[in-house]
């Protein structure tokens, strides 16, 4: 029996790790696919980590180092190289590694801590051949920064998220060209910062409205046919343009990786592909927890660190027993203007921060939150609100002492 | 000098090797891509059909039906997953019927057994996620699923295991007869020669044939486009659902994949590229429009990919199986229900072998069986437990959506016929098939590419040629 088991070892991971020793828990295990710790943020060598969590810039392998150092001072194990390929709703482990073989833990409490994954081309169905020179954005990130290798030299980048355009950056800064970046949204899904300091800053054209049409090139990618989109995102007949290129980068999207939630049970959100959490982070299945990008799409690490934060301290706290707070069970709503919310379930009545995506740009709103008596609970105006960033709000415990129900809406003036 | 060579390492080419390497004969496959089962045998239905299709007395129907029956064996010796899931051809209407009535006849007539039709009631309790509308189907229990690449990469294993020799990147350019042997030279100027030269070279079986001076038949691609859907949906249909065939053509199917995936299309379109295998969109539409017809609740939201085969249609209509010069044998027209034929053409090909003078001496040490690919992925816990004992590559996970060992891999590069590129991987290990499609694990099967065949990691391919992973060390753009 371990008292906690920690699934994976990057910024969520490591973070809801220290939270748990802090909080008096030092049965602890983290496990972890790589054979180092710090998941993703060891490719994402451009520095921007950091800001909100330190008050400085860092490279990603430096904002992990932070927590690395921590976990190694604290005395946290950590099995590296390790995958795990199963757990149950009893919260039996069962994991695989070169030393150990498959092998199983009975944990106490469990925090799901795995990360995302890049869409990958085949969902997207584009038209043409399948030849060598189509990457996720990762991937290629990870063959340059990690690897030392250059996937090839004139690009075209297919989405304009986040990884897309700190590798259009990137390409460029190792010499390749970036001839554009297309987004199918009539806006890009990523930090105004990274457009304005990854693609204008590089003269890089961001097409909006636009998306890949045609992949072209038997052996390697010759080139790919774009074109402009409608309103309904369908190609535009006339609008085609032919861009000879050897490599296309995807970044249409990220996905929780929550296939291990599943075979535990835990209930999943449609709209984030994470779990359905409570204030806690804690799942549907007691004793579970889930944080970072696993239980959601986060823009920045350090907020990724702030959640794992209240996982692992909510971990803790339910190895101990000391949650004595009132329970209560008030779902959380949205009017789909706002996308979803996390958490989607209040079940403590204390001060509660509530994170929240939206699904348009929108100008001029107030971000309105009524309980099931349709009484105003909370109110805050915004000049602008947009799918790329992140919102939150604090919900003070006395908002929601009556409710049955909250309902986040959003009114465009 | 080899006995027999071999043109085309596809299933047929494949499957003849195999059986001929039952005899003590030295023989060579050679083939122009950088592995095997690169042409029609890499992207088709993988299904194994009864034998209702075919016309009475044709080659199709006869090799159909037997190869059909032998199958079962074929895979069993050479460790390849086959589920004898049955096919069910729906109807809709009237006219349907007296279609699916046709077909049951024609079975019969060729000798498949078990053929039925069953009505609106018994079927809907057999697949219940057939739509509303279909009224009744033909029930062909016979029917079957196979994975063809992974039956193609066993039967040249088994053949290489049994010591035929496989070339690749050996595109013909010339045959010669000399003396009492054909000369084969390659594009790249490599030279084999060998007493009888077998032609399975899929597509390009007319361009060899004319090296020999036949030109009694040709051969032109018709494009057939697929969408692959996630292990999730897999559960969809349990038996292979085809529509009654019609003047548009046999139209679209829904089935499950022996490896749990669910597969829809194709579409059919006549070409004239025998190289340009892209999808379209119309082909998409198509697929998802006939699919959902058919099975209305197909969630087409979880595809994991889409790709295209060339069908390699005969100018006769049936299999062109014959020798047109002593020592040659055309083995051409191999469309469906190629795959489904393949044990019982490898048959009857040795045969046609043993008529052209070359006798067919069993091997007293000729091992039909070969260890399963796949026999890691699906054993007990118990099991997994002792080979990472002995080899601990097997404890360490490389491709996480399906759960890829590197240990498999490794064995992918080490076993005949290894894999030399990453597609080559893909196919014998399922690694980079799940849903990140080699997001994650890529990369690191490059490396062990690079480090197994000892090439630069700039040399490593996606499938061969020029289909480079990585251009450059970076700094040197």
């Amino acid at each position: 029996m371990t008292e906690l088991v920690i699934i994976g070892g990057g910024p969520a991971g490591m973070s809801a790790a220290v939270a748990a020793y802090e909080n008096g828990i030092r049965d602890i295990l983290i496990l972890e696919r790589d054979k180092a710790l710090g998941g993703i943020l060891q490719q994402c060598i451009h520095n921007g980590f950091g800001l909100h969590k330190f008050g400085e810039e860092l490279t990603g392998p430096e904002y992990a180092w932070k927590y690395e150092q921590k976990v190694q001072e604290l005395g946290i194990p950590v099995k590296l190289g390790t995958m795990v390929l199963d757990i149950t709703e009893d919260k039996v482990i069962t994991a695989t590694n070169e030393e150990d073989g498959i092998f199983q833990i009975q944990a106490k409490a469990v925090i799901l801590a795995m990360g995302c994954r890049e869409r990958s081309k085949g969902a997207l169905n584009i038209p043409g051949t399948r030849p060598a020179g189509i990457y996720s954005a990762g991937t290629a990130q990870k063959y340059v920064n990690r690897m030392g290798y250059m996937p090839g030299k004139e690009v075209v980048i297919l989405g304009s998220g986040d990884i897309g355009l700190i590798m259009a950056r990137r390409m460029t800064l190792e010499g390749a060209k970036v001839h554009a970046v297309c987004e199918l949204m009539p806006y890009s899904g990523g930090l105004v910062r990274n457009i304005e300091q990854c693609l204008n800053d590089f003269n890089i054209p961001l097409k909006l409205s636009h998306t890949v049409v045609k992949i072209h090139g038997r052996e390697r990618l010759e080139g790919v046919t774009i074109a402009k989109v409608d309103e309904r995102r369908k190609p535009i007949a006339g609008t085609e343009e032919y861009i000879p290129c050897d490599t296309l980068l995807l970044s249409v999207g990220l996905i929780p990786e929550n296939e291990l939630s599943k075979s535990a049970g835990v209930s999943l959100d449609r709209i984030t592909s994470g779990a359905v959490v409570d204030q806690n982070r804690q799942t549907s299945v007691e004793g579970i927890f889930a944080c970072g990008n696993v239980l959601h799409v986060h823009d920045l690490v350090d907020y990724v660190s702030e959640e794992s934060e209240i996982a692992g301290k909510s971990a803790a706290e339910y190895i101990l027993g000391q949650n004595q707070a009132e329970k209560v069970h008030i779902p959380v709503k949205t009017d789909g203007k706002i996308r979803y919310t996390v958490p989607q379930v209040i079940t403590e009545k204390k001060d509660i921060s509530v994170f929240f995506r939206v699904a348009d740009i929108y100008h001029n709103v107030t971000i309105n939150v009524y309980d099931d008596k349709q009484e105003k609970v909370f109110s805050r105006k915004k000049l602008k609100v947009a799918p790329g960033e992140m919102e939150s709000i604090v919900l003070k415990s006395a908002a929601f002492e009556n409710a049955a129900e909250l309902h986040f809406e959003l009114e465009v003036n | 000098m080899f006995d027999v060579a071999v043109i085309g390492a596809g299933v047929i080419g494949g499957m003849i090797a195999r059986e001929l390497s039952r005899y003590d004969l030295k023989i060579c496959i050679v083939e122009k891509e950088n592995d095997v089962a690169m042409g029609a045998t890499r992207a088709n239905s993988a299904i194994v059909h009864a034998g209702f299709d075919a016309e009475e007395g044709t080659l199709k129907a006869k090799l159909n039906v037997r190869g059909s029956e032998m199958m079962e064996q074929v895979a069993k010796e050479l460790g390849v997953k086959y589920k004898k899931n049955g096919s069910l051809v729906i109807g809709f209407g009237e006219e349907d019927r007296k279609g699916i009535e046709t077909l049951l006849k024609r079975g019969q007539a060729n000798g498949v057994k078990g053929l039925r039709i069953v009505e609106k009631e018994e079927l809907h309790a057999m697949e219940s996620n057939l739509s509303d509308h279909v009224e009744c189907a033909l029930d062909a229990p016979t029917g079957a699923i196979i994975c063809p690449y992974e039956l193609t990469i066993a039967a040249v294993g088994n053949a290489m295991d049994n010591g035929a020799e496989l070339l690749r990147n050996f595109e013909v350019s010339n045959i010669e007869k000399k003396d009492a042997a054909y000369e084969i030279t390659a594009a790249d100027g490599q030279k084999v020669q060998a007493k009888v030269v077998i032609n399975a070279a899929g597509l390009y079986t007319d361009k060899i044939a004319g090296m020999v001076g036949d030109t009694s038949f040709t051969v032109h691609p018709r494009r057939g486009e697929y969408i692959l859907l996630d292990k999730e949906c897999g559960n969809m249909v349990s038996h292979t659902i085809f529509r009654t065939p019609s003047k548009m053509g046999k139209g679209i199917l829904v089935t499950p994949t022996v490896d749990g995936n669910l597969l829809t299309g194709p579409t059919s379109v006549d070409m004239t590229d025998k190289q340009d295998t892209s999808t379209t969109q119309e082909g998409f539409d198509k697929i998802i429009k006939e699919a959902l017809e058919n099975v209305s609740t197909v969630p087409f939201g979880k595809t994991i990919t889409s790709f295209c085969g060339l069908r390699a249609v005969g100018s006769t209509g049936d299999f062109i199986i014959t020798a047109p010069v002593e020592g040659f044998i055309n083995v051409a027209g191999v469309e469906s229900p190629g795959l489904s034929a393949s044990p019982a053409i490898a048959e009857y090909v040795a045969n046609m072998v043993a008529e052209q003078g070359v006798a067919l001496v069993p091997k007293a040490d000729f091992n039909p069986y070969r260890a399963p690919m796949h026999h890691f992925r699906e054993a007990s816990i118990e099991e997994k437990m002792e080979v990472i004992k002995k080899d601990k590559a097997y404890g360490k996970i490389v491709c996480r959506c399906e759960g890829i060992s590197e240990g498999e891999i490794l064995a992918a590069l080490r076993t005949n016929p290894k894999a030399w590129d990453l597609d080559g991987v893909k196919r014998r290990t399922r690694a980079q098939m799940g849903r990140c499609q080699g997001g994650f694990c890529s990369p690191h099967i490059v490396e062990l590419i690079a480090q197994e065949r000892n090439i630069p990691i700039e040399q490593v391919t996606k499938s061969g040629r020029n289909s480079y992973v990585n251009v450059s060390r970076t700094k040197e753009v």
